[in-house]
């Protein structure tokens, strides 16, 4: 039977309307905690929710959070890989982060002219998030070391490397008192769409990249040969390998995808809005990451709308500092919805297991009495 | 005289009596209407094929799970456990087939553990625990040190700590599961040693079993359970294991005798001097013989193991469970390493292939734990008509799955092996133990197969699937199938087997005429007695 964690990452269907209506009751009840926590601090809730939702709709603010949503999802989609497989990609953070220094430098040093220098970034980008994910990989492979120790050691190492990397007599450029890499040229800037009316700013293009990672992401697992080897041994290794699946090239080659799609997160930043790795430069998406694919089960359309939210919480949160009240109260909501998802989920799963084991011995009642009545 | 009487009646007094006693599953009846009374200071087994209901009628004893319906009475007072806790204080102790033993504690450390006697609140008393321990190995001859390591103890020693385990905790009424299946027949001999000294000073012991002549060896009192109901309650020394087996598989049991030989003389699968040192030994190099491999200190879990398989045979192995069939049916299936021999099927060297190679080359398999190797639990059946068929038509065109393909012919097995499902979008889980059984069977007869092995093809299956399934074997074996068949149903082996083998310690010990052996003879093969007649 299925384990807790299988059911809090997804491995297990949820299916029809009971897999929007669980993080909905999630967002419900994450809304009433607020509430008592606002209440307490003595605040109007609904004035509350009522201002972000307002700071939320402006154009300005909505082409912001489509562009953080972006970010996050990529993110989401690098985790939700290795989860679909039981493998538990801690380290998309250093990934992330040091192919985001190693692509700046290489695309800073503008090697190639124009569009294929973003096209070269990209590829590096991957190719570096892909490598640095392959050592644990491979480590888990040949040596069995949890997945989840090794990415996390390697994190902290990335961390160290990018520090020691983003220095002036290496990758870095003193510029004043900030340092980064070299900025990349104008020329291979990727070009924004200007989408919501209203507002000059523009919708970062990553967004199609997003779109085009997500529709590859759910046909990779749900149509191919590949991703059917990858859920069947995420559900059941033992059944995975007497079916004759590899496993250990298995964990190589998730653990590459996850990886490359984990050098896509800092490209949006990168390519479209700061052009150079600074210390500026966002961390710890790796882990939003994580939470969204919880939130989204590692479905595809599921991350999205997690992606979305989390990008509307974090981008209004500074409305609410117009009222008075302390912006960290959107990370209450965060992890309140967190919480209350994979406990909904849970109930939901547990109604619909015993609704199945029902629902089937009750369409086979006739046959079962007959075979009962023989005895 | 009035005295002498109470006493009397005191001692018959029955220490367990089950009356009525229904469980329910959905859309199963495990258990009906059990009736049962355990005398003060017996040894009373219980007997019953796989899947008949002893193990569910044990949960409810230990307190695992509730009834649906009847009485329970301890002792002759009506009890209701609602958690393994209540059994405990009630004085009932189970000892599980599959040890649940800490190997780097001691034993002193893994009979206390969640009991911990306390000294001033905090303390642990080892002191005193270790004193009780000793009086407990002593009064009831088990001979158990407190202080050696688990990892360092023998199968035989490891039960008996479990033992000890249940009788420090102050059990009088001991449930023993399947406690033979993990050992050698010596350690049987001095388990059953145990039992009589411990029922000679009082204590009661419920034996699940389905071996019968271990049962009539032992046993004071028999009830045998089929299809979740107890069918007859028998002193052992009125019955004989014939008996006991037409009890417990019912007269209405189809036979699994085949008809005539389809045996051909083209060979299909040849083993050849078949190695397998257990893992642990450390590197080993490959190709090493089986002696040398055991002058070095290795472990061997298959020694020597050659046979030959023809297309439309079924070649039976039979052996007391863990004695190598498992590792027998990895080693073929390309899921383990072996150490030393060669594997050719149809003429084809396959030893160095991958499992994926050897299934595209025509290996169906059945698997003995069909949760653990043969299914996608929370997967719908038409997925599951993919497993183990990942590259093959009609589940996939190139690397794409092929969703209407599979479907199609999910349906097909459905039909054809009527597999009793609302629909092929249902998740495996659903089914039950004998419809997920004969979607598995269906599974691995698609797609042409040249070989089939099918571990316990049978086992915990109903009467009805039994049926279907051994004729779907035969049916596929007149076509010209190779089937291996391993199997613990002595019944099944003789019945389909063209050739028998019997394994034991990782060797093959003897080839038995199916034709004309019973399953007494092939028993006592399997633990070694047959050796050298």
């Amino acid at each position: 039977m299925s384990t807790f964690l299988d059911r809090v990452f997804g491995r297990v269907r949820l299916d029809g309307v009971m897999a929007f209506v669980a993080p909905a009751l999630a967002v419900v009840f994450a809304l009433l905690v607020t509430s008592v926590v606002l209440l307490i601090a003595g605040h109007a809730p609904v004035d509350a929710f009522t201002t972000l939702v307002e700071y939320g709709a402006q154009p300005r603010v909505l082409v912001l959070l489509v562009n953080l949503g972006t970010t996050y999802f990529l993110a989401a989609v690098a985790v939700a890989i290795g989860f679909r497989m039981n493998l538990f990609n801690i380290g998309v953070d250093g990934q992330y982060r040091l192919a985001a220094l190693i692509a700046a430098s290489v695309g800073g040093a503008g090697l190639v002219p124009g569009a294929l220098n973003i096209v070269l970034v990209v590829l590096v980008a991957m190719l570096v998030g892909a490598l640095w994910a392959s050592i644990a990989a491979v480590l888990k492979a040949t040596r069995g070391v949890s997945e989840v120790i090794s990415t996390i050691m390697l994190n902290a190492i990335a961390t160290g490397l990018t520090g020691w990397l983003l220095t002036a007599d290496r990758l870095g450029v003193l510029n004043g008192n900030a340092i980064g890499t070299p900025p990349i040229p104008e020329d291979a800037h990727m070009p924004g769409m200007a989408l919501i009316p209203g507002t000059p700013m523009k919708i970062n293009g990553f967004l199609i990249v997003a779109i085009i990672v997500g529709i590859g992401y759910a046909v990779l697992l749900n149509r191919t040969r590949f991703g059917f080897n990858l859920r069947a041994t995420g559900q059941s290794e033992p059944a995975a390998v007497a079916s004759g699946v590899n496993v250990k090239r298995m964990v190589i080659t998730a653990m590459v995808i996850s990886g490359a799609a984990a050098g896509l997160i800092g490209m949006p930043e990168l390519l479209g809005s700061s052009f150079e790795y600074s210390l500026n430069f966002p961390t710890g998406l790796g882990f939003t990451g994580i939470a969204i694919a919880l939130l989204g089960r590692n479905n595809a359309v599921g991350m999205a709308l997690g992606a979305l939210l989390w990008a509307f919480l974090d981008s209004s949160s500074d409305a609410l500092q117009l009222m008075d009240i302390s912006k960290e109260l959107v990370d209450i909501m965060k992890g309140v919805i967190v919480l209350s998802v994979i406990i909904a989920y849970e109930l939901v799963h547990r109604y619909q297991v015993v609704a199945a084991q029902r629902r089937v011995s009750h369409e086979l009642a006739a046959p079962a009495e007959k075979e009962g009545a023989a005895a | 005289m009035g005295e002498a009487a109470i006493t009397t009646v005191i001692a018959t007094d029955p220490a367990v009596e089950l009356k009525g006693i229904t469980k329910r599953f959905p859309g199963v009846v495990a258990n009906r209407d059990i009736r049962l009374s355990v005398a003060k200071g017996h040894i009373h087994a219980i007997v019953g094929e796989n899947g008949a209901g002893k193990s569910t009628l044990m949960k409810i004893l230990y307190g695992m799970q509730r009834p649906d319906e009847g009485e329970i009475r301890i002792n002759g007072s009506a009890v209701s456990f609602h958690t393994p806790g209540d059994a405990i204080a009630a004085g009932i102790g189970m000892v599980h087939q599959h040890f649940m033993l800490a190997d780097n504690l001691t034993v002193l450390e893994n009979v206390v553990l969640g009991s911990e006697p306390r000294k001033l609140g905090i303390a642990l008393n080892f002191g005193r625990a270790r004193k009780k321990i000793k009086e407990i190995s002593d009064a009831y001859g088990l001979g158990v040190d407190p202080d050696t390591l688990v990892e360092e103890l023998g199968v035989g020693d490891r039960q008996r700590v479990e033992i000890l385990k249940v009788l420090y905790r102050g059990a009088r009424i001991l449930i023993l599961d399947e406690p033979t299946a993990v050992l050698v027949p010596h350690e049987v001999d001095e388990l059953f040693d145990n039992l009589r000294v411990l029922v000679r000073e009082g204590l009661t012991i419920l034996f699940i079993s389905h071996k019968l002549d271990e049962v009539l060896k032992v046993a004071d009192a028999i009830t045998v359970i089929r299809r979740g109901t107890t069918v007859a309650s028998v002193e052992p020394s009125g019955v004989t294991a014939r008996k006991l087996a037409e009890l417990m598989v019912g007269s209405e049991l189809p036979s699994p005798e085949t008809r005539e030989s389809t045996v051909t003389d083209v060979a299909m699968l040849e083993v050849s001097g078949l190695t397998m040192a257990a893992p642990g030994h450390g590197p080993v190099p490959k190709g090493a013989s089986a002696e040398q491999l055991k002058a070095e200190g290795a472990r061997l879990q298959l020694e020597d193991v050659s046979f030959t398989i023809h297309k439309g045979e079924v070649l039976g192995i039979a052996g007391v469970e863990g004695n190598g069939q498992a590792e027998l049916v990895e080693a073929i299936m390309g899921m383990r390493s072996i150490t030393a021999g060669t594997i050719n099927l149809g003429g084809t060297d396959i030893t160095d292939w991958s499992t994926l190679k050897r299934r595209e080359g025509g290996i169906g398999f059945i698997p003995e734990d069909r949760h653990r190797h043969g299914l996608l639990l929370e997967a719908p059946l038409w997925e599951n008509r993919i497993l183990g068929h990942q590259t093959r038509r009609p589940n996939v065109k190139g690397i794409w799955i092929d969703r209407a393909g599979a479907r199609k012919d999910t349906q097909r097995i459905v039909d054809e092996y009527d597999v009793r499902t609302p629909g092929i979008d249902v998740d495996a889980a659903a089914l039950s133990g004998g419809n997920q059984q004969k979607l598995i069977v269906g599974r691995e007869m698609s797609g042409e197969p040249v070989l089939l092995i099918a571990s316990h093809p049978t086992r915990g299956v109903d009467v009805g699937a039994q049926a279907a399934i051994w004729d779907h074997l035969r049916d596929a074996r007149a076509a010209g199938l190779a089937v291996l068949l391993i199997s613990a149903d002595l019944d099944e082996l003789i019945g389909l087997s063209d050739s028998l083998k019997v394994i034991l310690r990782g060797r093959i010990v003897a080839d038995v005429d199916p034709s004309s052996v019973t399953p007494e003879q092939l028993g006592s093969a399997m633990t070694g007695a047959g050796e050298g007649a």
